[in-house]
């Protein structure tokens, strides 16, 4: 205890080498970072950056007040955006159940070939955002709540397939072993095994999305493909900003109430 | 045996599982069905632009199938690095503010003032839609990608401080008691007690933005905010498919690889 | 009756399970399968139903070959056997009832499945064999709100809907305590003896195997190396099937058992 100066005074946390790879890799990230910093900006007029801020405070002094004589022109654009986003889901879901059961490993008819495939729309539908699906519907189909319903409902097969093939992927396998000693056939396995497995996973995926669908289709109108985002794409255009700020509000509100339905509903269901 | 089993009842209902009394269930029943006729009504679907349209779908799929990558190369690498650039510098910009702004809106480390200030910041920025974001940082700040790097790094703030505020509010409390204990200031608190235990999930949720960072920096051109996005609009815009189809390809290639490598890179860490 | 004669199975890593197991089973006849984990009493059983399938041997239940059946008659000769599960495998989110008329699935078409619109007949058998179960008062219960030992109740009314001519019982008692052990035993070999029906109990507790059984199998790497009545089941049988050193800590974990299994009853009585 009191003679303590053979020990050494020095102590690292870490073996040098695990510090130098820690300090390159740092070191290589700042450098990455100046390097894609310098390749974004390389284009951008510093003028309108400086000059932000006032555009910022001319922009605010235009928000307010917010024009409430515009909400009642509003009604509509928002009931088309409730629709798309609900019937949006109820596609999305009815395309999504049999993809994820293409492409669980446990319920695939075919390994080989039909499993790829689903994972394949899985991954497609995934990967390409709801706004830009709307801008390709539109430019096939023309503007309106239709392309906008599709979009979503092609956005949703992936989020909902994807998360569905997981939940079937992982039931319980004895209670399915149980049901096919019995005798039963297929679609009777499917019915009693699998099914009442999964059903709380279901619901509470197609309402999760159900939540997230208002909210993408907000913007869709941006696009062309109909609801409060058209009247927000007008506003936008006519520089009329206290209405931009009406939208706004509704659109959050919209937000916020139906994040409180969802989960009123997923605890009334599970 | 046979004879005494016709005592019991013949016949059984399965008992409702939800909603169990029979006027709610018929009037939920009558709401849904009223509910999907009112909202079928509001479509309106012009069925000769659809089928018009039908011939351009079939253009887009060709287009699809062929992609054409040569003839606007030059805008579709720019887009490109537009996006990458953008991802990569603001996330790195979103991480380092959300550390201090997350340690902020951690109940557990602050006082209420700066809690409720940081937990504001945070609601903004998760309230509103990239899109609108980007809508307004480019009115303010002009077209191209410094606007998309403004969006993107606001919105990975709402994301991460989030988590991370929600991470330091469930640390074990023994530890940062225990370094309390050993007269430990507020910043040796944090470093001693707070980093070694959110540390590992900051890094897995900072990459994990960077793949979303990514997806949607391929949306927010769309309204002007550089990258891939606004070089798949003008495509569209002017109807050349073979063109869209192939950033289309390239998109989800990238959204690929970031998802594939993101959560390579997080099993890894872990 | 059952007859397997030179049942063989090697998984697919290799691992071979069975080697030529032969066995005869009468009917009415409770027969106890037992032997070290690993030995292959879970595989002969899902051989039988086919849940695995046989490398090679035949498996008779009357003067059919279940081994050799292709899909669409194995699925009607699997209505023939009940099987009752360890961990009981019912379908946990629907209620006793459907649970029970699940047993009867091999005999109804899909839509009437689907639309739980079972026959007369069937619900009434239902009813009997909940009552005969003593969970008449729990129809409408869902499966997951119940204990241990009731579950297996239903798995043995599911298995009894089939109206089987033999059942195949695979560790009944294995999640459950003691006590309820015992009363899921008594009950299964009350019901075979009412029934004249025969059945395959694969079982890891000796002193439950002696007690219930009416014949001993006990099975070593997949072969079987003890068949008589339970009162020949010796110290030096049980080594046998056993090992040394394995049926000496088993003993003492029954021992154990037996203690803690005195405890309860001592319990229970002074509740009562």
């Amino acid at each position: 205890m009191s003679e303590i100066s053979h020990y050494s005074e020095l102590w690292t946390h870490r073996t040098p080498k695990s510090r130098l790879l820690r300090w390159t890799g740092w070191v290589a990230l700042v450098a990455l970072f100046i390097w894609c910093w310098q390749l974004m900006t390389a284009n951008t007029i510093w003028y309108f950056v400086t000059d932000a801020p006032r555009q910022a405070a001319d922009i605010g002094s235009r928000m307010f007040p917010p024009s409430l004589a515009y909400i009642p022109e509003l009604m509509v654009p928002l009931w088309d955006t409730i629709n798309i986003a609900t019937l949006g889901t109820v596609g999305g879901v009815v395309m999504a159940v049999p993809v994820a059961f293409l492409a669980a490993r446990n319920t695939t008819p075919s390994a080989t070939f039909l499993r790829p495939v689903a994972l394949f729309i899985i991954v497609a539908s995934r990967s390409i955002n709801a706004l830009i699906w709307a801008l390709l519907l539109v430019a096939i189909i023309g503007p309106g709540l239709l392309a906008g319903i599709v979009a979503i409902a092609l956005r949703s097969i992936g989020f909902i397939g994807k998360l569905l093939y997981e939940a079937i992927e992982e039931i319980d396998h004895r209670q399915v072993e149980a049901v096919s000693a019995i005798g039963a056939s297929g679609a009777q396995i499917l019915s009693f095994g699998i099914v009442p497995q999964i059903t709380p996973a279901f619901w509470s995926i197609s309402i999760f999305r159900w939540d997230i669908n208002i909210r993408e289709s907000t913007i869709l109108g941006l696009v062309g493909a109909g609801g409060i985002g058209l009247k927000l794409q007008a506003s936008l255009n006519t520089l009329a900003w206290s209405q931009v700020t009406t939208i706004l509000i509704l659109i959050l509100g919209t937000v916020i109430v139906s994040e409180w339905v969802s989960s009123k509903v997923r605890r009334a269901i599970i | 045996m046979t004879a005494e089993a016709t005592n019991y009842p013949s016949t059984w209902r399965r008992p409702p599982q939800v909603f169990t009394t029979r006027t709610t269930r018929y009037a939920l029943y009558g709401g849904i069905v009223l509910y999907l006729i009112l909202a079928s009504l509001s479509i309106d679907v012009d069925w000769q632009r659809v089928y018009i349209g039908l011939e351009r779908g079939q253009r887009f799929v060709m287009g699809f199938l062929q992609p054409d990558f040569t003839s606007r190369w030059n805008e579709i690498v720019r887009g490109l690095t537009e996006s990458l650039t953008m991802t990569l510098t603001s996330t790195v910009v979103g991480v380092l503010i959300s550390v201090p702004i997350g340690i902020g809106a951690a109940r557990n480390l602050v006082p209420a003032p700066v809690y409720y200030v940081c937990r504001s910041i945070i609601a903004v920025s998760r309230a509103l839609q990239e899109i609108i974001i980007a809508i307004f940082l480019v009115a303010m700040f002009g077209f191209g990608p410094f606007a998309g790097f403004l969006t993107l790094s606001f919105a990975t703030i709402g994301f991460l401080a989030k988590l991370l505020a929600d991470d330091i509010e469930e640390i074990d409390a023994r530890q940062a008691e225990a370094i309390r204990s050993t007269g430990a200031s507020w910043f040796q608190l944090v470093n001693y007690a707070v980093q070694p235990q959110v540390m590992p999930r900051l890094i897995g949720l900072s990459l994990y933005r960077l793949d979303i960072n990514f997806r949607e920096s391929s949306v927010i051109g769309i309204v002007g905010a550089g990258g891939i996005g606004a070089t798949l609009n003008t495509a569209i815009d002017r109807y050349e498919y073979d063109d869209a189809g192939a950033i289309l390809l390239i998109i989800s290639g990238f959204v690929l690889i970031a998802e594939y490598g993101s959560s390579t890179i997080r099993k890894y860490l872990q | 009756m059952l007859r397997i004669e030179g049942l063989t199975k090697t998984y697919k890593t290799g691992d071979t399970a069975l080697r030529g197991v032969s066995l005869e089973v009468p009917t009415g006849q409770i027969l106890g399968l037992i032997g070290p984990s690993g030995a292959g009493k879970s595989t002969l059983i899902r051989c039988v139903n086919r849940l695995v399938e046989p490398s090679s041997g035949s498996i008779m239940l009357g003067d059919i070959d279940l081994a050799g059946l292709n899909r669409a008659e194995l699925r009607r000769q699997r209505r023939r056997i009940g099987m009752i599960f360890q961990e009981y495998a019912l379908v946990e989110r629907l209620t006793l009832m459907e649970n029970v008329l699940s047993g009867r699935l091999g005999y109804v078409s899909f839509w009437r499945s689907l639309l739980r619109r079972f026959p007369g007949k069937d619900i009434q058998r239902a009813y009997q064999l909940l009552d005969r179960v003593g969970l008449i008062d729990h129809v409408d219960k869902r499966a997951d709100a119940l204990s241990g030992g009731q579950r297996q109740r239903v798995g043995i009314a599911r298995a009894l809907a089939q109206e089987p001519e033999l059942l195949l019982v695979d560790e009944p008692t294995a999640s459950l305590d003691p006590k309820t052990s015992r009363q899921i035993m008594r009950l299964l070999t009350e019901i075979c003896a009412e029934r004249d029906l025969p059945a395959v109990v694969n079982i890891h507790d000796v002193p439950l195997a002696k007690q219930f059984m009416q014949r001993i199998v006990g099975l070593r790497a997949g072969e079987i190396v003890f068949d008589g009545p339970p009162s020949d089941l010796t110290e030096s049988a049980l080594t046998t099937i056993y090992g040394a050193v394995d049926w000496n800590t088993m003993r003492k974990e029954d021992e154990e058992k037996q203690e803690a299994d005195a405890e309860t009853d001592r319990q229970l009585a002074e509740i009562a």
